[in-house]
């Protein structure tokens, strides 16, 4: 284009007239091709985002949308009002309201679930993607098996056999009664177990993470390892000195991945739960008390201040991770 | 005897001990799937009394009774539902993320950078922000009720995840091929459709395979706006089978129902395994 410029002399100037046309002739083709993900990225992330920033300081109801009144702040009273004691509060429409009662719980049961099952399910990834990193013969049938929870884990099939597994009259209790145990209880449907068994659901399935793991370790050069050995490091202070630190890049993009996908996890516990949030909300996920809101109460203004503060959380989350990377991963340059 | 040959078999027995570490552990990791095929073949009153995986008694009964489905809709139509609605899905996918991907990775044009950055951002954006206003949206269109919302915002490219992974693929072939066909007089789309997707064909079939299993195994979605026994997913349906309250009457034909409903995705791991181990190591795909 550009060595026909001398040639096309008064074409050039034509273009320089009209900024319209110039960007139509350089740039048209490539936003054609563009069009379809715009398209997507302003009705359905741009729009949707900005519109439920206004819902959520408004009392929408699903089945009454003409009803809509601004509330201002009390949606996100309605959350957090129990930090500060609230039982009742009056909303700037004149109307007294309640403060959610479950809302607390369900932050709570998320955290907890996050900030147990994340770090157990990378430990894991790293702990098998290491014992398999080796010169063994049939690796490649291992890592599919190790596999299989992963590619099945989020699917409703699944969470269906969890509840048959841990279920009072479950499989597990079957095995235990059969080596002698007795009074097991339904670890389903005791509050004090049925969040575990969703944690065991979901390190259950570290296979994608050790995959990741396995194709970062395949990366480090043998010579490092030689070359400890030489001067006497035992294989423990090997991991610790050369496989962790070249490896951190790697663990510190799943740490991120995985936390932003646990956060929003919902299947396991709807299915488990019954479509509810189990025995005294103590499978009450964020994503699923969201969902109980605003489609089983028809609370869709409050849902989509719950989702604007979800995002907040992983935000903040996301970046207190990428924050302590500086004290934990490398960016090697050589040595 | 010397000292290498000591070491050697020092080695082979530090190996051995590795392959029936990892073999005991996979075993009870996939012990609940196998388990599971294995007791939709019981009779439904052996099934919890025994959890071995040889079956005392063989059956079909399971699957005879779970296939009648719910609300007088069988299964057989569940699974058509999922299967038509996966193949849209993957379509819309395999077209609209190429034609994004193309332009971000092969195309010069003003405001490329500040989109490809906008882009990396809605990677990491919770989808449930947006979950509200598109039941809303969806719903004024009269979409709810129909596969549309689900298949739609694929022709969309919102998944944009694989527009990162095929930029990344489309990113690392050579120019040459391309430069050639442009002297020739290959326009863009020819460029695209002649050079660009043939070559690709690795990451293509990496973004069909798992835009096919995410549809498959979604729920949410499912949940929100397949509302009607008749257009009912496989997953929505499965749901049925755990009621309200968790109480399940027929144990036997939900194992059995579910087993066939894992089906597609062992036959296409088994298949195609090294597209899911290249999809997972180049982007770090969910699980």
């Amino acid at each position: 284009m550009t060595s026909t410029g001398l040639v096309n002399e008064p074409g050039v100037v034509a273009r320089k007239k009209s900024g319209i046309v110039k960007f139509l002739r350089r740039d048209g083709v490539a936003y054609m091709f563009l069009a379809p993900w715009l398209l997507g990225f302003f009705v359905l992330t741009v729009y949707p985002m900005a519109y439920s920033l206004w819902l959520g300081f408004t009392n929408y109801d699903f089945t009454q949308p003409n009803s809509t009144q601004w509330i201002g702040i009390a949606n996100y009273l309605k959350m957090f009002g129990p930090v500060f004691g609230l039982s009742n509060f009056t909303a700037s429409t004149g109307e007294v309201m309640r403060v959610d009662p479950y809302y607390m719980k369900s932050l709570s049961v998320t955290f907890t679930y996050v900030l147990v099952s994340v770090p157990l399910k990378l430990i894991f990834a790293l702990a098998v993607a290491v014992l398999m990193n080796q010169k063994l013969r049939g690796v490649s049938f291992y890592r599919s098996v190790y596999y299989i929870p992963t590619l099945l884990g989020g699917s409703v099939a699944i969470a269906v056999l969890w509840r048959k597994l841990f279920e009072k009259e479950g499989l597990l209790n079957g095995l235990l009664g059969a080596i002698g145990f007795t009074n097991l209880p339904g670890w389903i449907t005791n509050p004090k177990f049925a969040l575990w068994t969703l944690i065991l659901l979901t390190v259950w399935q570290f296979g994608s993470s050790m995959i990741i793991f396995l194709a970062g370790l395949k990366q480090i050069p043998q010579e490092y390892y030689e070359a400890a050995s030489v001067d006497g490091a035992s294989k423990t202070r090997q991991f610790f000195s050369i496989t962790l630190p070249l490896l951190s890049p790697v663990i510190l993009f799943t740490l991120v991945l995985q936390t932003i996908t646990t956060f929003q996890a919902f299947t396991q516990a709807y299915i488990i739960g019954g479509g509810g949030g189990g025995v005294l909300n103590s499978t009450l996920f964020y994503t699923l008390h969201l969902y109980i809101q605003g489609w089983q109460y028809h609370e869709m203004g409050y849902a989509s201040a719950m989702a604007w503060v979800l995002l907040i959380i992983i935000g903040v989350f996301t970046a207190i991770v990428f924050k302590s990377s500086n004290l934990w991963v490398s960016y090697g340059t050589g040595e | 005897m010397g000292p290498g040959s000591n070491m050697k078999d020092r080695t082979a027995a530090r190996h051995t001990l590795t392959h029936l570490f990892i073999i005991a552990l996979g075993l009870l990791m996939i012990y609940p799937v196998l388990w599971m095929i294995v007791s939709s073949f019981k009779p439904n009153n052996m099934i919890f009394s025994d959890p071995g995986l040889i079956p005392k008694a063989v059956t079909l009964d399971n699957y005879i009774s779970g296939w009648k489905g719910y609300a007088g809709v069988s299964f057989g139509r569940f699974f058509i539902n999922s299967l038509l609605m996966c193949a849209g899905a993957v379509i819309g996918n395999l077209i609209a993320c190429t034609m994004a991907a193309y332009a971000f990775a092969r195309l010069k044009f003003a405001g490329r950078n500040f989109w490809f950055a906008v882009m990396l951002v809605t990677l990491m954006l919770p989808g449930h922000v947006t979950t509200v206003p598109r039941y809303i949206l969806f719903n004024t269109f009269g979409w709810v009720g129909t596969y549309l919302p689900i298949i739609v915002p694929k022709f969309l490219a919102t998944d944009a995840f694989f527009v990162f992974l095929l930029v990344q693929f489309m990113r690392s072939l050579p120019k040459e091929i391309e430069e050639a066909a442009i002297i020739d007089g290959c326009g863009k789309v020819g460029v695209l459709t002649r050079i660009i997707v043939p070559l690709s064909t690795p990451a293509l079939v990496t973004v069909a395979l798992f835009t096919f299993l995410w549809t498959w195994d979604d729920f949410f979605n499912h949940l929100l706006y397949l509302t009607n026994p008749a257009i009912f997913s496989v997953s929505r349906a499965l749901r049925t089978f755990v009621g309200d309250a968790g109480a399940v009457s027929n144990w036997g034909g939900a194992l059995a129902m579910s087993t066939l409903a894992m089906l597609p995705a062992f036959i296409l791991f088994f298949t195609l395994q090294k597209y899911f181990v290249q999809g997972i190591a180049t982007t770090g795909i969910k699980g």
